[in-house]
C-alpha cells in the first residue's frame, strides 16, 4: 500500500500549498471584509463591535463622494453605449460584408491597440482632447475610452459573429427580409450575449480605470470615484479610514456583481481575458 | 409556381470555378434534385437560385424572368437550410411566422396561419415552445413550416434531412413525396444520398466537379447513366465497372477481361467510334443483375470471393479481382459460400452497360 | 396554395449579393474608424511629431512649440545621468527587472503552478483559492492600491501584525524594500489571467492522456512535465507576451509609492507621467512614449506574427 499512502500525502501537501497560496492572496483584502462595517476603523485588522452600517451612512451624506460615484457612472455608461454599438456595427461588418481590405484593418487595428497603450499615449491624448476643448468633460473620458476599447471589443465580437451560422440572416432574407430588418430582427438577438460581453468588459475597463481621467480631468465635481479614492488616501495627512473603506467597497461592487452575473449566466471563466 | 432556368451559368471563387458553364431549366410544378458527391457544387448553384450567390456569368431565370441580380427577397422563394436556421430567441409561433411579419401582415393573421401549417407539420402543440426545446425531427418540421407558410414560387431543400437520424429521415422522406405530389410545387432539392434523389424527384440533374453530367429522370439514370460516374454514384451497392480490352471483327465485338467471359456482342458505328481512340472499355453490370451460377458458362465473371453480407431478404456477395477491384452481386439466395472459393456470377448480355476510355455510355443498339 | 401574381416593380439590382452591402459595411464601419483613428492611430503618429518638439503645458512653448530635432533623445540618452535615479536609463533598467521578476518569473510562475495545483485539489479549495486569485485581478485599480496601502501600513497593517504574531520584527516596506514591494504587488494582482489561460489550456488536454499517464506509473510531477507542459507550450508563449506587454505599460505601482521613494520605484510609465504632467515638459514625455511604443511595437509583431502562423 505504499503507492496509495504516498499518494495519499502528495494530495494532502497539493491542498495545504493551494490553501495557503489561496490565503496569501486573500491577506491584503481581508481588511475589506470587516473595516466598511467597523465605525472605528483604522488601518489594523479588527473585527467590528458592533457591526454597523454607519460608515455607509457618512459617505452617502458626502456629496463629493456621491457626485464621484455619479460621475464614474456616467462616464462608465457613455462609454459602453459607445463601445457596445460602434464595436457591434463594426464587427458585424467586418464578419459579413465582402469589403475589399477586410483582413488588412483588422490586422492594423490589432496591431495599434496593443502598441499605444495608455501610458505611452498620455501625452498626445492628452493633447488631442485639449485641442478639441474636451479636458475636463465627461465626453473627454467617453471618447478616449471608446477609442481605445473599441479595437479588442470589436475583435471579440468578430468572433462571436464568426461562429453565427450565416443561414440566420439568410434564411430571413429567403423569407422576405431586408438586409435591415435580418439584422435587428434576427443577427442583433442572436449576436447579444457577445454584445453583452463586450459591454461588462468595458463598463469594468472604465469604471475601475484611473490614470486616463487622472490626466484628463481637472475639477472636482468631473472627478470619478477612482480618482476620487486615490486623493482622499494619498493627498490628506491621516485619510479618513472608515470613509474610505466603505467608499471602496460600494465602488467595487459593481465590479464584483458583473463578474458574478457574467460567470453565472456565461460560464464564461475567461472573461475580462483580454485586458486593455 | 414558376419554372427555373440556369443559362451557361459559371460561379468563381477566386481561381477556383464551383460551378462551371450550367445550363438546364425545370419545368413548373417539377421536383428536380440535384445530386453529387460533396464538394461538386449543388449548394453553390443552390444559392444562386436564392439569390445567396451571385453567379461569376450567365444568368439565372425565374418564372421566364431573369432574376440573376435581384435580392433574395425580392425573389418569391422559399428556402430549408441543412442547419434549420431556426431563430433561437422567437418561439416556434414566430418562428413559422416569421415570413409574413416581414410582409406586414397582422398580428391575428400570422398567428393563425402559422397554426394553419405547424398542424398540418404535426407541430400544432409545440407553438409556443423554443426552437431548443424540441427534438432534431420536430426542429425540422419547424423550418419545413417556415417555408411554407407564405405562398412561393420555388422551394429550396439544402440536404434537409442529413441531419436527421435514418428512420426519421425514411419518415420526412415519405412526407416530403407526399406533400410535392400533393401541392405540385416546383422544388430544387440539394442532395448527396443517391436514395432520397430517386425517391423524390421527378428529374435528378448528377454533378460533378461543378458541372450536371446527366439530367433526367430517376429511371433513366439509373437504366441508362450517362458516364461511368453516374453509374457509379447511383444505385446501392452502385454499377459494377470492370475495364476491358476490346477487339472487333466480323461484325461483332469480343471483350476480355481477367476472370470475364462474355459472348460476342454485336458491333454498332458508335462503337467504332469509341474504339477508334482507345481499345480500352468498361463493361458495367448492376449488382442485382448478377446472380450465381455454376461452372464456366458464357457471360460470367469468376474470382474468389472476398465476403458475403447478409442483409435479411438478400445477401451482397463480393469477389475479388485482385489489381482488377472487387465485383459485387446482390443474390437472394442464401448460398453457404466458403471465403477464398471461386465463385461465378452470371449476367444477361442486355444488362451489359458499355463506356468507352473517357467513361461516357457508349448507347446499345436501338437506345 | 396560390401564387401572387409576380409584381413587375422595379427592384434594386444586386451587383454581388453578400449579407452586407459594401456600402452597408463601410457606413457600419465609420463611427468605430473614427473613434479608432482619433483616439488610437492619431496619437501614434501626434507623438513621434512632438518627440522632435518643445512643447510644455504652460509658457510660451505650449501654444508655439518649436522644432528641437532630437534634443529630446539626446536629453532621455545622455551619457552624464543616464544611469541616475530619476533619469530615463534608471527608469528603464528598473522597468526591465520589474518586468522579469514580476511577471514572467512572478505571474508566469505562480499562474503555472496554480492552474496545475487547482486541477486536483478538491473543489471546494479550488473555489476559494481561485475567488481570492481573481478577484486581486478583477477588483479596480484604486481599490487595490488602497488595500495594499492598508496592508503594509508601518504600524497597524495586516503584513506586521502577521510578522509580529509569528515574531518577527515588523518593517516599513514602502520604505525600505519599495522594489520588491511593487514586484510582489505585481505578481500578486496579475497571476489570474496566467492562471485562467493556463488552467483553461490545461483542461483541454484529453483525459485520457493523463489517465494513459497514470496506468504508466507517472508521478504528478512527471506527468506535469511530460505531458502537460509541452501540450501547453503555444500557450505559455501567449502568455508571456501579454502578461510582458502589460506589466511594461502598467501604471498601477503608482497608486502604492507614486514612484517614490526617491524614484526607486519610477517605471517608465510612472516617469513618462512625470515628465509630462509634473514637469510639463511634453516634448520630453512624447519622446518616452514614442520609445514606449517602439518596445510595445516588437513586442507586438512577434506576438502577431506566432499568431498568423497558428491560423494557417
Ligand atoms: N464562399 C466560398 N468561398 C470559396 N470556396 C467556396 C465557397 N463556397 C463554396 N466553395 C467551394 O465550392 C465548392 C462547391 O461547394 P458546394 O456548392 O458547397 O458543394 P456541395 O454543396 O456540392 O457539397 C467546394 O469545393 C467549396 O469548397
Ligand atoms: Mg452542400
Amino acid at each position: 500500500m505504499k503507492l496509495t499512502l504516498s499518494a495519499f500525502v502528495g494530495r494532502i501537501a497539493f491542498s495545504a500549498l493551494a490553501a495557503l497560496i489561496g490565503a496569501a492572496f486573500a491577506l491584503p483584502l481581508l481588511w475589506f471584509l470587516f473595516a466598511p462595517f467597523n465605525a472605528r476603523a483604522e488601518l489594523g485588522l479588527a473585527l467590528p463591535d458592533p457591526w454597523t452600517l454607519s460608515n455607509f451612512v457618512t459617505v452617502f451624506g458626502n456629496n463629493f463622494a456621491v457626485q464621484a460615484l455619479w460621475n464614474s457612472l456616467i462616464q462608465s455608461v457613455g462609454g459602453v453605449i459607445l463601445v457596445g454599438a460602434a464595436a457591434t456595427l463594426a464587427a458585424y461588418a467586418l464578419s459579413r460584408s465582402s469589403l475589399p481590405g477586410k483582413g488588412a484593418v483588422t490586422y492594423i487595428l490589432l496591431l495599434f491597440s496593443s502598441v499605444v497603450s495608455g501610458s505611452a499615449a498620455m501625452v498626445p491624448i492628452f493633447l488631442i482632447v485639449s485641442a478639441a476643448g474636451l479636458i475636463d468633460t465627461h465626453l473627454a473620458v467617453i471618447l478616449t475610452f471608446a477609442g481605445g476599447l473599441l479595437p479588442t471589443a470589436m475583435f471579440i465580437l468578430r468572433d462571436f459573429i464568426d461562429s453565427i451560422p450565416k443561414s440566420y440572416e439568410e434564411s430571413a432574407m429567403v423569407a422576405g427580409a431586408s438586409p435591415v430588418q435580418a439584422f435587428f430582427d434576427v443577427a442583433l438577438p442572436v449576436i447579444r450575449p457577445g454584445i453583452v460581453v463586450v459591454v461588462v468588459w468595458s463598463f469594468v475597463n472604465i469604471w475601475g480605470s484611473f490614470l486616463i481621467p487622472f490626466i484628463l480631468l481637472r475639477s472636482d465635481d468631473q472627478m470619478p470615484a477612482s480618482v476620487a479614492i486615490y486623493s482622499f488616501y494619498s493627498e490628506a495627512g491621516t485619510p479618513i479610514v472608515t470613509l474610505l473603506a466603505a467608499y471602496s467597497l460600494i465602488y467595487s461592487l459593481p465590479v464584483i456583481v458583473l463578474y458574478l452575473f457574467v460567470s453565472w449566466k456565461f460560464g464564461f471563466r475567461f472573461f475580462g481575458g483580454i485586458k486593455a | 409556381m414558376a419554372s427555373v432556368e440556369f443559362r451557361s451559368v459559371t460561379k468563381s471563387f477566386g481561381s477556383f470555378n464551383a460551378v462551371s458553364d450550367v445550363s438546364f431549366s425545370i419545368g413548373d410544378g417539377e421536383f428536380v434534385c440535384l445530386l453529387g458527391p460533396s464538394g461538386c457544387g449543388k449548394t453553390t448553384s443552390l444559392r444562386m437560385i436564392a439569390g445567396l450567390e451571385t453567379p461569376t456569368l450567365g444568368q439565372v431565370l425565374i418564372g421566364g424572368q431573369d432574376v440573376t441580380h435581384y435580392h433574395p427577397k425580392d425573389r418569391q422563394i422559399s428556402m430549408v437550410f441543412q442547419d434549420y436556421a431556426l431563430y433561437p430567441h422567437m418561439n416556434l409561433a414566430d418562428n413559422i411566422a416569421y415570413p409574413l411579419k416581414v410582409r406586414g401582415k397582422s398580428v391575428s393573421e400570422r398567428h393563425g396561419r402559422a397554426r394553419e401549417v405547424a398542424d398540418v407539420l404535426k407541430i400544432g402543440h409545440l407553438l409556443d415552445r423554443l426552437p431548443s426545446q424540441i427534438s432534431g425531427g420536430q426542429q425540422q418540421r419547424t423550418s419545413l413550416a417556415r417555408a411554407l407558410v407564405y405562398p412561393s414560387q420555388v422551394y429550396l431543400f439544402d440536404e434537409p434531412l442529413s441531419n436527421l437520424d435514418a428512420k426519421l429521415r425514411l419518415e420526412a422522406r415519405g412526407f416530403l413525396n407526399h406533400l410535392q405530389r400533393d401541392m405540385g410545387m416546383t422544388a430544387v432539392y440539394v442532395t448527396h444520398d443517391q436514395a432520397e434523389a430517386m425517391a423524390l424527384a421527378t428529374r435528378i440533374a448528377v454533378m460533378d466537379q461543378g458541372r450536371i453530367v446527366q439530367y433526367a429522370s430517376p429511371i433513366e439514370i439509373y437504366r441508362l447513366p450517362a458516364t461511368t460516374f453516374v453509374a457509379n454514384f447511383v444505385g446501392n451497392p452502385p454499377m459494377n465497372l470492370v475495364e476491358v480490352e476490346a477487339s472487333h471483327g466480323n461484325g461483332s465485338l469480343q471483350l476480355r477481361a481477367d476472370g470475364l467471359s462474355i459472348a460476342p456482342l454485336p458491333m454498332t458505328d458508335v462503337i467504332g467510334k469509341a474504339l477508334a481512340t482507345s481499345s480500352k472499355l468498361t463493361l458495367g453490370v448492376r449488382p442485382e443483375h448478377l446472380h450465381i451460377a455454376q461452372g464456366s458458362a458464357p457471360n460470367t465473371i469468376t474470382a474468389a470471393l472476398f465476403a458475403n453480407e447478409n442483409m435479411g431478404p438478400e445477401s451482397l456477395v463480393t469477389v475479388d479481382r485482385a489489381d482488377a477491384g472487387r465485383v459485387t452481386a446482390r443474390i437472394f439466395t442464401d448460398d453457404h459460400l466458403q471465403l477464398g472459393e471461386t465463385v461465378t456470377l452470371a449476367f444477361s448480355p442486355e444488362h451489359v452497360h458499355l463506356f468507352n476510355s473517357k467513361g461516357d455510355r457508349i448507347p446499345a443498339a436501338g437506345e | 396554395m396560390t401564387t401572387e401574381p409576380h409584381s413587375d416593380a422595379p427592384k434594386r439590382k444586386v451587383k454581388n449579393f453578400a449579407l452586407l452591402s459594401n456600402r452597408a459595411g463601410a457606413a457600419f464601419l465609420t463611427p468605430a474608424g473614427l473613434l479608432v483613428s482619433i483616439f488610437v492611430i492619431a496619437p501614434f503618429f501626434w507623438v513621434i511629431f512632438v518627440s522632435f518638439t518643445n512643447r510644455t503645458l504652460l509658457g510660451r512653448t505650449a501654444l508655439n512649440p518649436e522644432f528641437v530635432g532630437l534634443a529630446n533623445y539626446f536629453a532621455l540618452f545622455d551619457p552624464a545621468n543616464f544611469f541616475q535615479r530619476g533619469q530615463f536609463g534608471f527608469s528603464l533598467i528598473l522597468t526591465t527587472q520589474f518586468v522579469l521578476a514580476s511577471a514572467l518569473l512572478g505571474q508566469a510562475l505562480l499562474g503555472l503552478l496554480l492552474a496545475w495545483l487547482i486541477q486536483t485539489v478538491p473543489p471546494w479549495i479550488k473555489r476559494i483559492t481561485e475567488t481570492f486569485v481573481i478577484a486581486a485581478w478583477i477588483l479596480p485599480e484604486v481599490v487595490i492600491g488602497f488595500a495594499w496601502f492598508a496592508f503594509l501600513d508601518r504600524d497597524q497593517g495586516t503584513l506586521n501584525a502577521l510578522l509580529g504574531a509569528v515574531g518577527l520584527p515588523p518593517g516599513d516596506f514602502l520604505l525600505q524594500q519599495p522594489f520588491w514591494v511593487i514586484v510582489v504587488f505585481n505578481t500578486w494582482r496579475g497571476a489570474a489571467f496566467s492562471m485562467m489561460l493556463f488552467s483553461s489550456a490545461f483542461s483541454s488536454i484529453p483525459p485520457s492522456y493523463f489517465q494513459a499517464a497514470d496506468v504508466a506509473g507517472a508521478s504528478s510531477w512527471q506527468k506535469f512535465k511530460d505531458i502537460g507542459l509541452p501540450l501547453i507550450r503555444g500557450h505559455i508563449v501567449t502568455d508571456l507576451i501579454l502578461i510582458t506587454m502589460w506589466t511594461f505599460n502598467t501604471f498601477t505601482p503608482f497608486l502604492l509609492t507614486n514612484g517614490g521613494p526617491s524614484y526607486r520605484t519610477e517605471l517608465v510609465s510612472i516617469y513618462n507621467y512625470r515628465v509630462a504632467f509634473n514637469d510639463f515638459q511634453f516634448g520630453k514625455g512624447a519622446a518616452v512614449g514614442v520609445i514606449m511604443m517602439l518596445i510595445n511595437l516588437a513586442f507586438a509583431l512577434v506576438y502577431l506574427s506566432i499568431g498568423r502562423k497558428k491560423k494557417r
